[in-house]
Parts: structure tokens; C-alpha cells; sequence
């Protein structure tokens, strides 16, 4: 939206690896809901996460700040293991950034108050340098005139832009977006893909599970197309959404271009 | 009509009722609080010890506990809680009686609080690197303590009415005196519905005021 400055101090464009997910495997109870996951997310890069429900995609995007565990396999950020817990734990998804579907807004504090809490309670910084960069999000994003607003006041994509704000304000290295726009009336969808392409624009690391095929084409570096717990196809969007090789993307694909 | 009142303190003696009940309710939200905190922990040992103090606690009648305090803690054990005379030591152990049962009752309360905080509230916390505590003094605990005032409040009548237990361990509050009243007084009638009026004095503004301040503080979704 507004151009305040990239977040990312150095939107590099060297190929080193961020996350490394190497056979990783997770149930739920019977089902096998990651199966044998191999993926790799380099610096500066934007992957979008697309397949059927219930293929394993938010799972997947969960995993990556063990909002949800694994069973087996390792994943590695920034070269380090993701920690099982504790202090490193904590220390490490300060440095992911996270949107849900549901924005989940801290309902009992202000829209200011949602963005500076983690600056001041996990990076320790004072509370008017927490406020100026809050506010300066919160602009980026379009709602700077909302700050002092309760996020039930707000509309559903006012208050997803408030949660990427909040997720920014940690200065994270990547930012994992679980079908961000999903839970949004169609008209207010566009304003919160619009804020979306400005960091991938800016150079920040993405990982965007969605519905949202035109997104994907116009976003995304690359397209990972998951079904039935497995990486079914791993391509660009150009070739994708032109030419998949699997059946199974065909086959997806021919339900949701052709209605 | 009322001539036989002289000679007797009411105020003095409900003025305890209201000290009794002032302190053990501070010290079962605090205590209540701590206890909710171990059963939602993830440390096993703590939530186990919460689960099994709230169970055995809430099931021994309020007058055991109270007899207890005098007769085990006081009696036996020489627990004087810093105090040197006996109305002191007994008001403080009646304290310690009541709020060691009613916290196990604002601890479930408080806990019925959490499981009405979405579960998406606690993801984002952690998701921005707040560790457990932080989430719970920051995000979950606020958020449940807003939806149970309407609960608590109830807690707190009930609390105001069970200070007249501590009676039984010699504390002069309303209720001891009462007893001494019926005992020299022709009067038994007009003494029990004056008591009675006293404690609806008490509990029905703070039901009201807590039915507001419910109302005031509720979160929106």
C-alpha cells in the first residue's frame, strides 16, 4: 500500500536455503496427513502452497513453527533444527511470522496494542519505538486510522492487514500465511492480496498456502501442489497453471479454472 | 420494638463478616488464579497437583476445614500465623480456612473462563514467540477473567454467607453473635430476619454491582 520502507533490511537475492523440510511425516490418528515431505524454501522466496482440502497444506504451513508437530523427519530454519520447545522454542517463532485464516487478533486489546505487544514482551524494545514502528505497519497496510480501534470493530480485512502488520512488527525472516484469505467476504480479499504482493514485492520470504489461483500466478515463485498428504507437483506458476504434468494438478485444476 | 438490640454491637460484628470476607476473597483470587495456572500447565506434576487439591478440597464440608485450621494447624501443629492473641490467631485461621476452600471454587470457575478463550487466540500468541507464562498473563487469563465475573460473583455471595462458619472456631462475627442474641432474647423471630436483612445488605450490591461490571468488561468477538 503505502510505500514505508521493506522491512527486510536486505531483501537478498542469494539462493541460500531458509526452511529445509526433509521426510517429514505427521498423523492424525489414522490419517497420514504428511507423507514423506521433502521441501526446501530459499531466501527471498515466495511458494505457494495450493491442492484440494484437507491435503495436508495447513498442516504443512504449521508444521514450519510447530504450531503442530511431526512424527518423524527433521525441518531445519536458517540451519538450525526446529527446536521441540521452551526458550528456544519461543525464540524461534518470534522470527517466523504467522497469518491464520481467522486473523486471531487479540479480541481484549487495541489494534496498536496487538502490533506492539510482541515488540515490547519478546524483542524487549521501548514502548514508543514499539508504538512509531506500529504505527508506521499499521500504515503500510492501510489502518493506520484504526489503531486505537478494538479489532471486533473492524472488518474482516481490516483486521487480517492489523495480523500481518502484527507478524511484521517481529521483523520476522519468513512469513507463513495459512489461507489468509479464506475466512473474507470476496470484496475485501483484494485488499488484503494487494498487501500481500507488497512484501513478496519487497523481498520477503513467503510461504502462502490459499485458494487464490490468481495470486499464485501473479505472486508466487513457485507453486507446490499438495493432495492426499503428499507433494503431488513442485513447479513454477507459468508452467502450472499452462501445462501441470501429474494428473492429480489436472485434474484439480480443470475443477476450479472451469466454473 | 427494637429495645433489645441495645447492648449488642451489629455493626462491629458485621464489620468482621466484611474483614473475613475482604480478605479470604483476595486470597482465593490470587491462590484460585495460581491453582487455575497449574491445571491448564503443561508440567504434568502441576497439573496434578491442581486437579488433586480443587477435588479434595470443594468435597470436605466448609465447617471441617474451618475446625481443622483451630484444632490441626492451630492446636496441634502450633500454627499461629504471626499472631499472639486469640482473636487474631482465630480471625487469621479462619481467613486461611476459607480461602484454602473457596479458591478451589475460583480456580473452576476461572477454568471454565479459559475453555472460553478460542484456541486461535493462544496460537497467535505463541506464534509471535510469547512463552507460556506470557500467554496466560497476557492473552488467556484477561480474557477469562472478563468472561467469568458473572460466576465469580456468585463465588464471592456464597463466600460472604460461609464466613459465618468461622463462628465455629470463635471468630465474633455476625453469626456468633447472633447465637449469643437468640440465647438471651425473647426475640428469636425479628433477630434471625435482622440477620438476614444484614447479609442481603452485603451480597445483594455486590451481585448487582459484579452483574454491571460483568457487562462492562465482556469481550467482543
Amino acid at each position: 500500500m503505502s510505500g514505508v520502507a521493506v522491512i527486510k533490511e536486505n531483501p537478498s537475492p542469494a539462493a541460500d536455503d531458509l526452511v529445509v523440510l526433509s521426510n517429514v511425516n505427521k498423523h492424525f490418528g489414522e490419517l497420514h496427513v504428511l507423507q514423506n515431505i521433502d521441501l526446501t524454501i530459499a531466501r527471498g522466496e515466495v511458494v505457494v502452497v495450493i491442492g484440494p482440502s484437507g491435503g495436508g497444506k495447513s498442516t504443512l504451513c504449521r508444521a514450519i513453527n510447530r504450531l503442530e508437530t511431526i512424527d518423524s523427519g527433521e525441518i531445519v530454519i536458517d540451519g538450525k533444527p526446529l527446536p521441540a520447545e521452551g526458550r528456544e522454542l519461543a525464540a524461534l517463532r518470534a522470527d517466523v511470522g504467522m497469518v491464520f485464516q481467522s486473523f486471531n487478533l487479540f479480541a481484549h486489546k487495541s489494534v496498536l496494542h496487538n502490533v506492539t505487544l510482541g515488540q515490547v514482551r519478546v524483542r524487549k524494545k521501548e514502548k514508543k519505538e514499539a508504538e512509531e514502528r506500529a504505527r508506521s505497519l499499521l500504515d503500510r497496510v492501510g489502518v493506520a486510522s484504526q489503531a486505537e480501534k478494538y479489532p471486533a470493530q473492524l472488518s474482516g480485512g481490516q483486521q487480517q492487514r492489523v495480523a500481518i502488520a502484527r507478524a511484521l512488527a517481529m521483523d520476522p525472516k519468513i512469513m507463513l500465511f495459512d489461507e489468509p484469505t479464506s475466512a473474507l467476504d470476496p470484496e475485501m480479499i483484494n485488499e488484503v492480496l494487494e498487501v500481500m504482493r507488497q512484501l513478496a514485492h519487497d523481498g520477503m520470504t513467503m510461504v502462502v498456502v490459499t485458494h487464490e489461483m490468481g495470486f499464485a500466478r501473479s505472486a508466487a515463485n513457485r507453486v507446490v501442489f499438495m493432495a492426499d498428504g503428499r507433494i503431488v507437483e513442485e513447479t513454477t506458476p507459468a508452467r502450472f497453471f499452462s501445462n501441470p504434468s501429474s494428473e492429480r494438478a489436472k485434474d484439480f485444476l480443470s475443477k476450479i479454472l472451469h466454473h | 420494638m427494637f429495645d433489645f438490640l441495645e447492648g449488642y454491637d451489629l455493626l462491629a460484628a458485621f464489620w468482621v463478616t466484611v474483614q473475613l470476607t475482604l480478605y479470604s476473597a483476595i486470597g482465593s483470587l490470587v491462590w484460585g488464579t495460581v491453582l487455575a495456572a497449574m491445571r491448564v500447565s503443561p508440567v504434568p506434576l502441576m497439573r496434578g497437583f491442581g486437579t488433586a487439591y480443587v477435588n479434595i478440597v470443594r468435597n470436605i464440608p466448609l465447617t471441617v476445614v474451618i475446625v481443622f485450621t483451630s484444632l490441626g494447624l492451630f492446636q496441634t501443629l502450633g500454627v499461629t500465623l504471626g499472631a499472639k492473641d486469640f482473636t487474631t490467631i482465630n480471625f487469621r485461621l479462619a481467613v486461611l480456612g476459607l480461602t484454602a476452600y473457596t479458591s478451589s471454587f475460583v480456580c473452576e470457575a476461572l477454568r471454565s473462563g479459559i475453555n472460553t478463550v478460542p484456541v486461535g487466540q493462544t496460537e497467535a500468541a505463541r506464534a509471535i514467540g510469547l512463552n507460556f507464562p506470557q500467554v496466560l498473563r497476557l492473552i488467556v487469563l484477561p480474557q477469562a477473567f472478563r468472561s467469568v465475573v458473572g460466576p465469580l460473583a456468585s463465588v464471592l455471595i456464597a463466600l460472604t454467607k460461609n464466613t459465618t462458619v468461622a463462628a465455629a472456631i470463635g471468630v465474633a462475627e455476625a453469626a456468633a453473635l447472633m447465637r449469643v442474641m437468640i440465647e438471651n432474647e425473647a426475640q428469636l423471630i425479628l433477630i434471625s430476619v435482622i440477620f438476614a436483612f444484614g447479609f442481603i445488605c452485603l451480597t445483594l450490591p455486590t451481585g448487582l454491582f459484579l452483574g454491571w461490571v460483568s457487562k462492562k468488561v465482556s469481550v467482543r468477538r
